[in-house]
């Protein structure tokens, strides 16, 4: 089939279309992140929104075909503004039967699955679990199935090119792309640019994967197996630069501006862990910037690293996700004690212990919050999307050098890896972060703990300065000197003064925003990566005139002073999270509100129609 | 250019001495310890400001809280971590960490290794007393197979480790061994720590006389010491003994005892060679009594560039091939498209 026809169509103007969810799923060697970041990339440059879900698994290489062994990526692209990556795809791209096993039951009732055909063999089908053909026996039935078989479409196209057989299957995932850009209107420059950068000195792998793109393109204009192609117009977003830009990488990005705006070197040492590893790859890169990477020997030596930077006077930063938080815990503690500036990433991932690494989750709120020994207060923020990340970053050192104080930056995988288009800031609104040592001349009057007026930070006196030497460690401090002081009431008076350090950071937070009416019957309180489902689902029950405003928030520790009285014109509250309830124990002890849980632990974000079936529910029964 | 050392006013040993009460028990060896410390430190030619002094837990640990200098008493085995973030972020500081045999080897094994195997620019002075002392009398990692303690009434089951073998295996640069009591030896160690350039280890047997006392007499003490203890000397014969009269060979890939007056050759002697990365340093510094005198004084010292040099030259190469961004350059950093 296929081969025969090859003569052009008569030219149809695409077909409209408001924004499309496709989710391109296959098995780890397929090549789906790749084919998904591309097409995000491509949409993204046409101007469209996008956001996107990439859901791959913890093992670098399982058995092929496996069900284990199964990576998507979902997209979700339009001409209106849009904040997740969608809920469920209008559009399946199934590369092997296990892909179709896994991601079948997500797919929109009379959805549209592409299927390679040419690995529906005995075989694979038996390792993702079918008994029958579901080509065959009617599971497919409720959808638009489009049957091709790939990987010899592939091969025939690339005849000539002189690779080896796997070598030649490994660019189908690019065909498949092809047909994909065919089908969305979609202009193949950008991709065939980034073969060109990405393969440069391998002509051999530029011209085969091109190749692939463009025989997949024709195939689809020539074959007729679409009635039609769509088009996604342009988003009316706002006017500025854009890039693209995912969680992991638009905090390290914020890590390199804040060591500009602090004109500060700065220290990131950190041990590798999914899904944090790629800031310090990133990072690793900003040597030219006097950004130092350090990867160190574990965890705890990793923060161990930042305390002995940050006490020399570098900006300082490990990142980690929640079991190598656990492990950093004492250390930071030390940070805590010591009142020493610097920032603590974490991207959060399913647990407890090792649980699904590459999965997402908010379960790590209380520890970063709590899980320390002591009386032990840092500073907590969240980012709501993946490009917050940057502005956070920057916030985190602003407030940490400013106060003297560890920050928790709290990801999660979602924001981590997923992406959206991202409108460069301005950079002369970008503060300078600043940053001050007491110099010899202070020496005379130099107390390592007297503490600044308004914000209760205490002198940042860093080793080379003559005249300031002084010893600080672990033990309780007395209230000026800083020496090792074991009385009871100095105790009490450190603990109420690390306290109210902190509580003051909130002097510095603009007004808290309400999405919706500022009073009414739900308020639907959230913090990070959940923010898109929650502000989609609060406008659609909005629209349909149900009372619902949105609270998200990136400050967590110290909470909003004005949060309470947000909260008390409020009827009732809502609060979904991705773990059992955190969040929820936080704001009901602190203003004693009954608020309501919406809470899943999946590894996945939240559907926006899993939000807003709560807060129909909450509002219909009153 | 020139540079020209600016002159500063030749620092004591009292410049090192802080305001603070020393509160080790009397007779502990560590007195001996900060008193030599605060004797070589002054005439390095470093000024005061450019000291930091790192600890983490236990008796030792007290120690930066008397060093008028930087000092920074942090976590129990993590010493080596921080002292690491220092020297990263400031090259030029002299950085000590202060430690014990359960700090450094029990609980923060892990960063000593590293911190060595790196070759870090910092001095690790390790007070090996065989026992837990702050927590009041536990065996340690070092304590001798059978120790009764508090925690181990029918004696302890584990076997020792030694922290010299750690040392050179992880590839310090510079390893030595002194004994509190010898302080002038002591002195000198510290002062050759001092000027390496890269990891120095220092292990140094201190009494805890509370806890563990005497645990070195049966070599260290004054009656039995000539021949129980043999001093390395770089190039010279290893010898011991009231009249120097005893000496090494190496037989079957041992170490043997051997005396001149048996009518070896002295020519037949092993002569210590601080810079050789041979095994010979492995067996010196597990020699132990009875079988053997025990070793002190400087087991290797050799150089290789240290990890903060070698992060220093990466940043200024890098520099050389690409100019630092500019913010707006940073944020452009991937691709970007114009709307509007
Ligand atoms: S317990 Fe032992 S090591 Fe500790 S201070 Fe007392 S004598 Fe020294």
């Amino acid at each position: 089939m296929g081969k025969t026809k090859t003569r052009k169509r008569p030219v149809e103007t695409p077909k409209e279309i408001e924004g499309v969810v496709i989710r391109f799923a296959g098995d780890s060697g397929d090549g789906m992140q790749l084919t998904g970041t591309q097409f995000s990339s491509t949409s993204a440059i046409a101007g469209n929104d996008i956001s996107t879900l990439p859901d791959f698994p913890a093992e670098i290489r399982a058995p092929a075909g496996s069900l284990p062994g199964v990576s998507a990526f979902q997209l979700n692209f339009s001409s209106v503004d849009i904040m997740t990556p969608g809920d469920e795809p209008d559009l399946l791209v199934a590369m092997n039967p296990a892909a179709l096993m896994t991601n079948l039951p997500d797919l929109q009732p009379a959805g549209r699955v592409i299927i390679n055909t040419d690995a529906f063999t005995a075989g694979n089908l038996k390792k993702a679990g079918y008994t029958e053909n579901p080509l065959n026996d009617g599971t497919l039935g409720n959808y638009q199935v489009i049957e091709l078989p790939i990987t010899s479409l592939n091969a025939q196209a690339l005849e000539s090119v002189d690779l080896p057989k796997k070598q030649v299957s490994r660019s189908k995932n690019f065909w498949a792309l092809g047909l994909l850009y065919w089908l969305f209107d979609r202009s193949l420059e950008p991709t065939l640019r980034w073969l060109e950068g990405k393969f440069a000195g391998n002509p051999i792998l530029i011209e085969a994967n091109s190749t692939a793109l463009l025989a997949g393109h024709a195939y689809a204009e020539a074959s007729e197996i679409f009635a039609s192609s769509f088009k996604v117009r342009e988003a009316a977003i706002e006017p500025g630069t854009y890039r693209k830009i995912a969680g992991n990488e638009a905090i390290a990005v914020g890590c390199v501006a804040a060591s500009i705006l602090a004109k500060r070197p700065l220290v990131y040492s950190s041990y590798p862990i999914t899904p944090a590893s790629e800031i310090l790859h990133y990072l690793s890169h900003y040597r030219h910037m006097d950004i130092r990477t350090v990867q160190a020997e574990d965890e705890i030596a990793a923060m161990g690293i930042v305390i002995g930077a940050s006490f020399a006077g570098k900006l300082a930063v490990t990142g980690t996700s929640g079991p190598g938080l656990a492990l950093k815990a004492e250390a930071i503690n030390l940070a805590v004690m010591t009142e020493l500036p610097c920032v603590i990433i974490n991207i959060q991932r399913a647990g407890p212990s090792t649980g699904l690494p590459t999965k997402t989750e908010q379960s790590d709120l209380l520890q970063a919050l709590y899980g320390r020994n002591g009386e032990s207060p840092v500073a907590v923020i969240a980012p709501a999307t993946p490009a917050e990340g940057f502005d956070c970053a920057i916030e985190a050192f602003r407030i940490a050098v400013r106060h003297m104080i560890p920050v928790m930056l709290l990801s999660d995988g979602y924001l981590a890896n997923g992406s959206e288009p991202w409108r460069l800031p301005d950079v002369s609104c970008l503060e300078p972060i600043e940053v001050r040592h007491p110099s010899s001349d202070d020496a005379e009057e130099f107390l390592p703990y007297a503490r600044d007026e308004k914000t209760l930070a205490r002198p940042w006196g860093i080793p080379g300065t003559a005249g300031l030497e002084h010893r600080i460690g672990g033990l309780e401090k007395d209230v000026l000197t800083g020496n090792v002081n074991y009385e009871p009431k100095n105790h009490q008076r450190m603990t109420d003064l690390r306290q109210e350090k902190l509580d003051r950071i909130a002097d510095f937070y603009d007004p808290t925003e309400v999405d919706g009416e500022p009073e009414g019957e739900l308020l639907v309180i959230g913090w990070g990566g959940t923010f898109g489902a929650i502000r989609t689902a609060a406008r659609r029950a909005r629209k349909e005139g149900l009372s619902v405003s949105h609270v998200h928030l990136r400050h967590l520790h110290p909470l909003p002073k004005d949060l309470g009285d947000i909260i008390g014109r409020f009827k009732k509250v809502l609060i979904p999270e991705l773990n059992m309830g955190q969040l929820s124990i936080v704001l009901r002890a602190r203003y004693l509100v009954d608020a309501v849980g919406l809470n899943k632990v999946e590894g996945q974000p939240f559907k926006v129609r899993e939000v807003h079936a709560k807060m129909d529910e909450m509002l219909r029964s009153k | 250019m020139s540079t020209r050392p600016i002159p500063t006013p030749a620092l004591t040993k009292k410049d090192f001495v802080s305001d603070q009460e020393v509160r080790w028990c009397p007779g502990c060896g560590d007195y001996a310890i900060l008193s030599q410390v605060q004797k070589v430190v002054p005439a390095l030619g470093i000024p005061k400001e450019k000291f930091v002094f790192v600890s983490g837990i236990g008796c030792s640990s007290r120690f930066p809280y008397y060093m008028n200098a930087y000092g920074f008493h942090t976590i129990h085995g993590r010493a080596p971590t921080i002292a690491t973030g220092i020297k990263i972020a400031n090259p030029e500081l002299s950085v000590w960490v202060v430690t014990g045999d359960g700090d450094a080897l029990s609980i923060g094994g892990n960063h000593l290794i590293h911190a060595l195997r790196r070759n870090m620019d910092i001095k690790i002075l390790l007070f090996n007393n065989r026992i837990y002392g702050l927590t009041k009398g536990q065996y340690s990692p070092t304590s001798e197979l059978g120790k009764r303690t508090k925690s181990t009434p029918m004696g302890s089951v584990d076997y020792p480790l030694h922290p010299l073998s750690i040392a050179l295996a992880s590839e310090a640069t510079f390893v030595a061994r002194a004994i509190d009591t010898e302080t002038k030896h002591l002195a000198e160690v510290i002062e050759r720590a001092a000027r390496h350039k890269g990891s120095a280890f220092i292990e140094i047997f201190q009494n805890c006389n509370i806890f563990n006392d005497k645990a070195f007499d049966n070599f260290k003490a004054r009656d039995v010491r000539a021949n129980r203890i043999v001093r390395l000397e770089h190039e010279k014969q290893i010898r011991f003994g009231a009249d120097g009269e005893k000496g090494f060979r190496i037989n079957h890939c041992e170490l043997e005892v051997v005396d001149v007056n048996d009518g070896i050759p002295e020519s037949e002697l092993i002569v210590h060679d601080e810079h050789s990365r041979a095994f010979v340093a492995y067996m010196l510094a597990r020699m132990d009594y009875p079988d053997f005198p025990v070793a002190i004084g400087v087991l290797r010292d050799v150089t290789k560039p240290t990890y903060e040099a070698l992060l220093d030259d990466q940043v200024m190469e890098a520099r050389k091939m690409r100019k630092p961004d500019t913010l707006q350059a940073l944020l452009e950093s991937g691709e970007t498209w114009k709307v509007g």
